[in-house]
């Protein structure tokens, strides 16, 4: 079986965002970027399925600028066998990158594609499940576990309050939550293999896919600064300030 | 673990640090010998993310490098279009007139404010082109040393927790074999001082002496931002036997830099040079220009200010010494880019020299540098800082003026560094505490918040990465003598004291590590050791430092 693993370049969790000074977007130029986090929980979890015999090869594809060929290098360090490019403008929407992954999946034939459950950039939460929808998919988001056995997929999916099991035929769609697994590095041996990997380049006008965007951005704004906290002197005082100026209880 | 494990690789060139001196070596490497495999390794996460400089670059090696530049997109886009030296009063500023003839050194004509950061990444994808291998994200921690010649590097092992054993995530650290080996760690890079140690690099010459510059990038409104603009100040709030000064330069989309370098051979315990870098901020000639503004940005970095009498041995068997890891810095110009990157130059060289002759040591790069305009510069102006530290800042001024317009830096004597900075120090009870305004949140800001915007991040389940070589040492000298100056110099906040009234002790947050070396360097017994942290731990300086 072959597993197909959308990845996403975006501004590294380690980077403080800015917002543009004309609230148009998040700064990115000269910005750290790297693999999304989820993203990489996919790849781990592919490549687990791949380690168990499982799976027999598994193809890491991205959608956006040519920059984001680092990031499928370091999926292909992690374990990936190849590499899908797909060249289109930076940060394509959702349902133009659900629709470049069903041409993808109609060439790969894949038996399982594992998505990351979000982005970190954008948090919108909607590729896996419009891919399923395009495909006519079964799919299992917010995986903590997966567990392919006889033409099946087990997915343990965090919801609130617990955990739901559900059974999908394959071929399905899963994506991963954050305690799926804990992805490993790709050590420096890795990465030097990775170069040699073969990476694939696709142009997004080439495969007929509408991309145009559906969504306008209004504007984007930091989160208000958190005031300074102050330190009361007894409980009454406490009691008194939640109730007349907080208005909480 | 046992070496047996470790993969190992071999190349004719391994690199040890993707800054201006690595990457302008590993450019020359392939220039002069295009089947020459080359591989530079950085500690940072990416190429970029630990260079902090003012910075004002000199394009003189730039342009014997790779003298169409312009076109190939190097991003040196703000020339320096106007330049004051200040000196400063509490309240006031005076202007030095006639830069040019009284600081020589200073004059800035021809020169561009640049993000170093970036000029490193441009560097490094002209690197790529030509074939280097580039690999960020690890970190060299060993020199590896074969019948007394360096043969090469390993990376550090990743994923090993806290308290030393393998974690789940363990991954071995790899060898990087080669024939020859460049350091170019920059200011006392780690393994640079194992090297200098096992050869006894330093041997004969003046000890080393330090700076710290502290730096922040904000970004200010369209119509205050003058781009071009270069500020520097000295005197105030500094007294007469420090050394340091302020900079702040326009450039780019509405950016500024902002900074503060000070002589880590200070001598007042209680000096915290973040505070001064922040109280700086306060005074009218800056706080005009950055009112109104945000800041982005935050990083320190420690600086070498030996100059001529300070730079070791450069060669050893099986490599060399470039950049400021050798310490190429020239302190007067207060610049190190231009000068770090034509030694990476002439170490290729001399690499591709003793390659074609087979030999171990790559002597002929002491008499490139020697022969080079890099050596006549720091020739002339080899005098200057040790004059600061002989006279104070005052007369020191003055005797850099005659130095530099009567006896055009050809001076028949040479002044020399007497002391190690980390024996400057007085104890706490000679000393008087300044007093540090409190940060207003915003203009001027705590350590925390500055270390925020650093974006620094360390594996968390790691061994502590700063090394404290005895504890008791730090109780007995540390605290009561000096009262833990560590506290206080270290510009990110990593040593703090813990039960200061009852059991005082040294409290490490090693996560808060900007990698600096401040520490490593200004320590009164050199207790602490600063060894590399996992690879791509650090800061992650954005774009515009």
């Amino acid at each position: 079986m072959k597993i197909v693993v959308p990845i996403k370049r975006v501004v590294d969790y380690n980077i403080k965002p800015r917002v543009k000074p004309d609230g148009s977007g998040v700064e990115t130029t000269g910005v750290k970027m790297s693999m999304n986090p989820f993203d990489e929980i996919a790849v781990e979890e592919a490549v687990r399925l791949k380690e168990k015999g499982v799976a027999t090869e598994v193809v890491v594809v991205s959608v956006g600028v040519q920059q984001a060929q680092d990031t499928l290098r370091t999926a292909m360090a992690m374990g990936a066998d190849r590499a899908v490019l797909v060249l289109s403008e930076e940060s394509p929407e959702p349902l133009a990158v659900a629709k470049v992954l069903k041409v993808i999946v109609a060439k790969e034939d894949p038996g399982l594609v594992i998505l990351g459950k979000q982005a970190i950039d954008d948090d919108m939460n909607a590729t896996g499940q419009m891919l399923a929808g395009l495909l006519g998919w079964g799919q299992g988001t917010f995986a903590g576990n997966v567990e392919v056995a006889d033409g099946k997929v087990k997915v343990s999916r965090e919801i609130d309050g617990g955990t739901e099991d559900v059974s999908l035929v394959l071929p399905a769609i899963v994506t991963a939550d954050l305690r799926l697994n804990e992805p490993r590095y790709a050590s420096l041996p890795n990465i030097m293999k990775a170069k040699k990997k073969p990476l694939e380049t696709l142009n997004v006008a080439d495969l007929g896919v509408d991309t145009t965007r559906r969504l306008t951005i209004v504007s984007v704004a930091e989160p208000a600064e958190r005031k300074a906290g102050i330190k009361v002197e007894t409980v009454s005082e406490l009691v008194e300030k939640l109730r007349n100026e907080a208005k909480v209880i | 673990m046992s070496e047996a494990e470790r993969e190992s690789m071999s190349f004719d060139v391994v690199i040890v640090g993707g800054g201006p001196a690595g990457l302008a070596a590993a450019i020359r490497l392939r220039q002069l010998s295009p089947q020459t495999s080359v591989c530079l390794i950085e500690k940072g996460s990416e190429i970029g993310a630990h260079i902090v400089s003012g910075a004002v670059i000199e394009p003189r090696a730039l342009s014997e490098l790779l003298p169409d530049w312009k076109e190939r997109g190097a991003p040196l886009n703000t020339p320096v279009a106007t330049e004051d030296m200040l000196f400063l009063t509490e309240t006031r500023s005076f202007r030095v007139p006639a830069l040019d003839k009284f600081m020589p050194h200073m004059a800035n004509h021809g020169n561009y404010i640049v993000s170093l950061g970036e000029v490193c990444r441009w560097l490094a994808s002209q690197a790529e082109e030509l074939g280097v291998e580039i690999y960020p994200g690890f970190a060299a921690s060993e020199v590896l040393i074969e019948n007394n010649r360096v043969v090469g590097v390993a990376t550090g092992d990743m994923g090993i927790t806290r308290d030393g054993k393998q974690g789940p995530n363990y991954q071995p650290g790899m060898e990087l074999r080669a024939t020859y080996t460049l350091f170019a760690e920059g200011c006392r890079g780690s393994l640079t001082k194992q090297v200098m140690q096992h050869y006894d690099l330093r041997k004969g010459v003046d000890p080393q002496t330090y700076g710290l510059g502290i730096k922040e990038v904000w970004e200010v409104p369209p119509e205050k931002h003058r781009p071009g603009l270069v500020q520097h100040s000295f005197g105030w709030p500094m007294d007469d036997n420090t050394y340091g000064g302020a900079w702040l330069y326009h450039f780019g989309e509405n950016l500024v830099s902002y900074g503060f370098v000070i002589g880590l051979d200070y001598s007042n315990t209680w000096l915290s040079p973040f505070d001064e870098m922040q109280r700086v901020k306060q005074h009218p000639a800056f706080r005009k220009h950055l009112e109104g503004g945000r800041r982005i940005s935050y990083g320190a970095r420690a600086l070498s200010e030996g100059g001529l009498q300070a730079i070791p041995r450069l060669t050893f068997p099986g490599g060399a010494l470039t950049g400021d890891s050798a310490g190429f810095l020239n302190v007067p110009k207060i610049k190190g880019t231009h000068t770090a990157m034509k030694s990476g130059m002439l170490a290729a060289e001399a690499l591709v020299d003793a390659m074609s002759t087979e030999r171990v040591e790559p002597a002929s790069y002491v008499q490139l540098i020697k022969e080079s305009w890099l050596w006549d510069e720091l020739k002339s102006v080899r005098n200057i800082r040790p004059a600061f530290a002989r006279f104070g800042m005052k007369k020191g001024a003055v005797y850099s003026a005659i130095d530099a317009m009567l006896l055009k830096g050809r001076a028949p004597w040479t002044l020399h560094f007497r002391h190690q900075d980390n024996e400057e120090l007085l104890a706490a009870s000679l000393c008087e505490k300044p007093a540090y305004p409190k940060p207003d949140g915003k203009l001027t800001f705590d350590r925390l918040s500055s270390v925020f915007l650093s974006n620094t991040n360390h594996e968390e389940d790691q061994p502590v990465h700063l090394r404290v070589k005895n504890q008791g040492l730090w109780r007995t000298v540390n605290w009561d003598v000096f009262h833990s100056p560590e506290s206080r110099y270290c510009p990110a906040g990593v040593y703090e004291v813990v039960n200061e009234t009852s059991e005082p002790a040294l409290h490490i947050n090693a996560q808060n590590c900007v990698h600096c070396k401040t520490c490593d360097i200004k320590d009164p017994a050199q207790n602490i050791d600063w060894t590399v942290p996992e690879g791509s731990g650090g800061p992650n300086y954005p774009a515009g430092m």
